[in-house]
């Protein structure tokens, strides 16, 4: 299968998540140009992290606009395979591929570190290799990740179990010491009504790898790696 | 007309300006001065500092390039090399906290890679006034939320360094930003102006009227009309520099220039003739051609502004069209503003008119050099002398360290910056060093901050040699041969003769401790001045180290790993107290003489700590510094999942509280699993190093007895909390 990684100008995750594709799960992974039209036959298009046009306005914002993001938008409504992370989430969301925004967390300030994530939805292309109720460890780095969404939105997605990841503790409870970001219903990932679609804001390419500290990030990768190839 | 009045704004001496009609045959007209005022600032020139710098040993046979250029470059093997180096923005961080540290963090990333490297990692050493103080607060979170925005935003990690806290800071904070990368060795670009007839090209953002004066404000004390400076601090824009770097990278790879150089302090001015002068060339530019953000600016303006993420490049004629290409891909103008020619000007045209015309070599080379007078302090005659302390309960004053700011956790300030993104970062902040890895490599580098300021103000000679030993001996506690040394030294006005004499100790101490660790100093930065008001910062050498790891698996990091471990101290416990945090945080004093050290035998002890590593028989090692062998075993204690209590019995014979807290150097505290004991301590023996059985790991509380008595009993949960919260607690939203 190929991945395609998309570059923004300003995106700061891209090379970290081509080398955990090429490198440690040795797919073919190819780069995307945001100013092409050009997907290069991907099977799977991944919005990396970082700062896409400086975050200025607002998170995702301008990068919705880039000419690259018509062909992913349409990739994504035939049923393609997209995975936002951090920006890249914010990004889909500004698409209006996924519902809801992201407010400044609670602590107003940026936050790096550590966090466990509930897989609350074990059914998905993106994390059918985990358990529901696995914990993860996984990094956050941001500073605009507080989950934000109308009651309407966030009843929808509950209801349809389209919340896939939520901060925790260590066992697993959902509670308010555990949302560092302070995050509607503890949301960290969600996905789309149907399914090919998923926006996380925690990294899995930085908890790939055993040196890193974490390699429950590669539950993400391989189940994509395996709906692909079955 | 040039008159006292302009030449004292423009901080040049009427001796100076005399030298500047002598050089150039004329007087210089008010563009030129200006050019002359940033070129012989103390920032840009070095005048007081130079003669004194070449005591430092800048050789060694894996430096590719020492100081002179825009950073410091190491031979790491594999065909790589470590480009790095450490640079102040304190002066504008006082100003404006969030900006001047932004900024800051802007420039020292393009001076790396300007080099060709691309950035891999940043580290900070910050000095603060005491967080009880509000003022101090705001400047704090201010400097951090510049960092933090900045590099985050970039996309290199900030993974380390230090933060003190110290009342002298209060007015004159230090922002020391260090930042390494990785060059392919035969892939190193300089800042070269060579081939008569190349295009001279301006790339990056639009030039204002930011930051005019910048290099100049850096080179003056601040009275009271510090709000005033506040339009000479210039304003960051990340993502600007973000395509910068992509772009300037891209046109490397592709070997498209001839040279390249950052419009850093003292902008285009710099740029133009450091270039020049460094290819005995010249430089012909039209300022008309230069992208401006602001109408009607002057040449002097044009040239004096300091806005950032601008480069300078001098491409090959028939590449021109290929790196404009690239730098439109990246959404950027590159502009050809002028020429590289023969003779050795600087000419500077403007409406058609020529409104420089200086040979580039009196801009760079000739400015003048000092050797100013110095004399020891008077401080000094009493500074060393103790009172007679009352007793006080060890428990007690190992709290009151654990919760002193400078000791306490920082993640309340590393957790702000993006420290994991490029995926190298192997150890996580709060360590003894910074460890990254080497893709591909089966090596790892390692990178500390260090500098004690206190130590430096009661011994300056002491104060730099720890600075080296301890910088090297963080290293030795992962297991990492240092390779390199950039400095970052913090004065007062070096017109006092007291900070003078202060500055020649500290660069005496360094030059000492360099020698016999044999490690090379690849460049640096000299920041005087940083005194308002007339109260100078102690002097503060802030010491960057880079070291290699031969075996990333091999890594070890300070807390202890398991219980039944044994806890043993490589080096000597002496009675030393002087110039400690605990008499600092216990009893308000900073005084006595520092903890004096034998390098030869701190040598020995990292050598050997490397050697027990690369054995893979210790669990943890971890240096005996601020807060003394109390506070380090404590952090050992704590610094893991578990929280694993340890039993320490010591028998020497000297005061508890010096044992407890005094800063002897040259020690580490280890654990080891109990097989490996005899190895280590028959090893020590071979080496010539102390090592010494204290006790072992087990249990939730530290209790150390010394003559046996309980001098310490806490229980490890107790202890964590403390250190854990002190920080977060003075920054929480009531």
């Amino acid at each position: 299968m190929k991945f395609g990684v998309v570059i923004f100008p300003g995106s700061n995750c891209d090379y970290d998540t081509f080398y955990v594709l090429r490198d440690t799960f040795k797919q073919d992974t190819v780069f995307l140009w945001h100013k092409e039209h050009d997907l290069k036959n991907a099977d799977c298009v991944i919005l990396p992290g970082g700062f896409s046009y400086g975050d200025y306005l607002r998170s995702g914002a301008i990068a919705k606009f880039s000419p690259l993001m018509q062909e992913v938008k349409e990739f994504a409504l035939k049923g393609g395979l997209v995975l936002g992370i951090c920006n890249g989430f914010q990004i889909l969301m500004e698409l209006g591929l996924l519902p809801g925004a992201m407010l400044r967390n609670k602590n107003l300030k940026f936050l790096c570190q550590f966090v466990n994530l509930k897989l609350e939805n074990d059914k998905t292309h993106f994390t059918h290799n985990g358990k529901r109720g696995d914990v993860l460890e996984i990094p956050i780095a941001h500073y605009e990740g507080n989950y934000f969404a109308p009651p309407d939105k966030i009843h929808e997605l509950e209801t349809n179990n389209r919340v896939v990841l939520r901060y925790s503790d260590a066992e697993g409870r959902i509670n308010e010491e555990a949302n560092v970001n302070g995050s509607l219903g503890n949301i960290a990932g969600i996905i789309n009504k149907t399914g090919n679609v998923m926006g996380m804001m925690p990294h899995p390419e930085r908890a790939s790898e055993a040196l890193l500290g974490s390699t429950d990030g590669r539950i993400i990768f391989q189940s994509i790696i395996d709906r692909i190839e079955s | 007309m040039i008159d006292k009045k302009l030449l004292e704004e423009h901080n040049l001496t009427t001796e100076e300006y005399e030298r500047i009609v002598e050089l150039i045959g004329r007087e210089p007209n008010i563009t030129e001065l200006g050019i002359f005022s940033l070129m012989w600032s103390e920032h840009c020139s070095y005048k007081s500092s130079k003669i004194h710098l070449k005591q430092l040993p800048t050789k060694g046979k894996n430096v590719i390039q020492g100081p002179g250029e825009n950073a410091g470059i190491i031979d790491i093997g594999d065909g790589l090399a470590a480009v790095f180096k450490i640079e102040s923005h304190n002066h504008p961080s006082f100003i404006e906290p969030f900006q001047g540290a932004a900024t800051g963090v802007g420039g020292i990333l393009r001076d790396i890679f300007t080099m060709g490297a691309r950035p891999i990692a940043l580290l900070d050493s910050l000095r603060f006034g005491l967080l009880t103080n509000p003022q101090n607060k705001p400047i704090m979170d201010g400097v951090i939320s510049g960092i933090s925005s900045y590099g985050n935003s970039i996309g290199v990690p900030t993974v380390g360094g230090d933060v003190y806290f110290n009342d002298c800071f209060s007015l004159n904070p230090l922002v020391n930003v260090f930042c390494l990368g990785i060059v392919e060795r035969d892939k190193i670009f300089y800042a070269r102006a060579e081939g008569e007839g190349n295009p001279v090209l301006y790339v990056g953002a639009k030039t204002g009227r930011d930051g005019i004066h910048g290099a100049t404000m850096a080179s003056a004390e601040f009275g009271e009309d510090l709000e005033e400076k506040r339009p000479n601090v210039q304003v960051g824009d990340p993502f600007k520099e973000k395509l910068l770097l992509e772009a300037c990278l891209e046109v490397m790879a592709k070997n498209l220039i001839v040279g390249i150089q950052d419009m850093g302090a003292a902008g285009l001015t710099c740029s133009t003739s450091e270039m020049a002068a460094k290819s005995g060339s010249g430089i012909e530019i039209d300022l008309d051609l230069v992208p401006q953000r602001e109408e009607g600016m002057t040449p002097y303006e044009i040239m004096l502004s300091e806005s950032q993420e601008r480069m300078l490049i001098v491409s090959k004629k028939e590449k021109m069209k290929e790196v404009q290409q690239i730098f439109a891909k990246w959404d950027l103008d590159a502009v050809p503003i002028g020429q590289v020619t023969k003779g050795g000007k600087l000419k500077v045209k403007s409406n058609g008119e020529t409104v420089v015309d200086l040979p580039v070599d009196a801009i760079i080379n000739l400015c003048p050099v000092y050797e100013r007078k110095s004399k020891p302090p008077s401080y000094l005659k009493s500074a060393h002398k103790l009172p007679s302390l009352p007793s006080e309960n060890h428990n007690n004053s190992l709290r009151k360290l654990l919760s002193s700011p400078t000791i306490a956790d920082k993640e309340w300030v590393y957790r702000q910056y993006d420290h994991m993104v490029q995926t190298n970062t192997a150890l996580l902040p709060g360590g003894e060093a910074s460890v990254l890895r080497v893709k591909d490599k089966k090596k790892a580098l390692a990178i500390t901050l260090d500098g004690n300021s206190l130590y430096s103000y009661l011994d300056p000679r002491t104060g730099g040699k720890i600075a080296v030993a301890e910088a090297c001996r963080n290293l030795a506690c992962v297991g990492a041969r240092p390779v390199g040394v950039t400095n970052c030294l913090n004065f007062g006005n070096p017109e006092k003769p007291e900070i003078m004499w202060q500055f020649k100790e500290v660069i005496q101490g360094i030059a000492q401790a360099c020698k016999v660790f044999d490690i090379p100093v690849t460049g640096g930065n000299v920041s005087f001045y940083n005194e308002t008001e007339g109260s100078p910062v102690y002097p503060t050498p802030v010491i960057g180290v880079v070291g290699i790891i031969e075996d990333i698996s091999k890594v070890i990091d300070p807390g202890f790993r398991e219980e039944g471990n044994l806890v043993v101290l490589i080096g000597n416990n002496k009675q030393e107290i002087g110039a400690s945090e605990y008499l600092k945080s216990v009893f308000g004093l900073e005084r006595g003489m520092p903890p004096q050290i034998d390098l030869e035998e701190e040598k020995r002890v990292q050598e050997f700590c490397r050697e027990v590593i690369s054995l893979g028989i210790l669990q943890s090692a971890h240096d005996i510094s601020e807060g003394g062998l109390a506070s380090c075993v404590a952090e050992s204690c704590f610094l893991n999942e578990q929280k694993i209590g340890c039993y320490i019995e010591i028998k020497d014979d000297i005061e508890t509280d010096a044992l407890l807290f005094g800063e002897t150097q040259s020690r580490i505290v280890v654990s080891t699993q109990k097989h490996n004991l005899q190895k280590l301590l028959t090893l020590a023996q071979k080496r010539n190093v102390i090592a010494t059985l204290l006790g072992e790991t087990k249990g939730k509380k530290l209790i150390i007895r010394h003559l046996d008595e309980d001098v310490v009993n806490l229980s490890i949960e107790e202890a964590f909390k403390l250190w854990k919260e002190a920080i977060p607690e003075v920054y929480k939203i009531q």
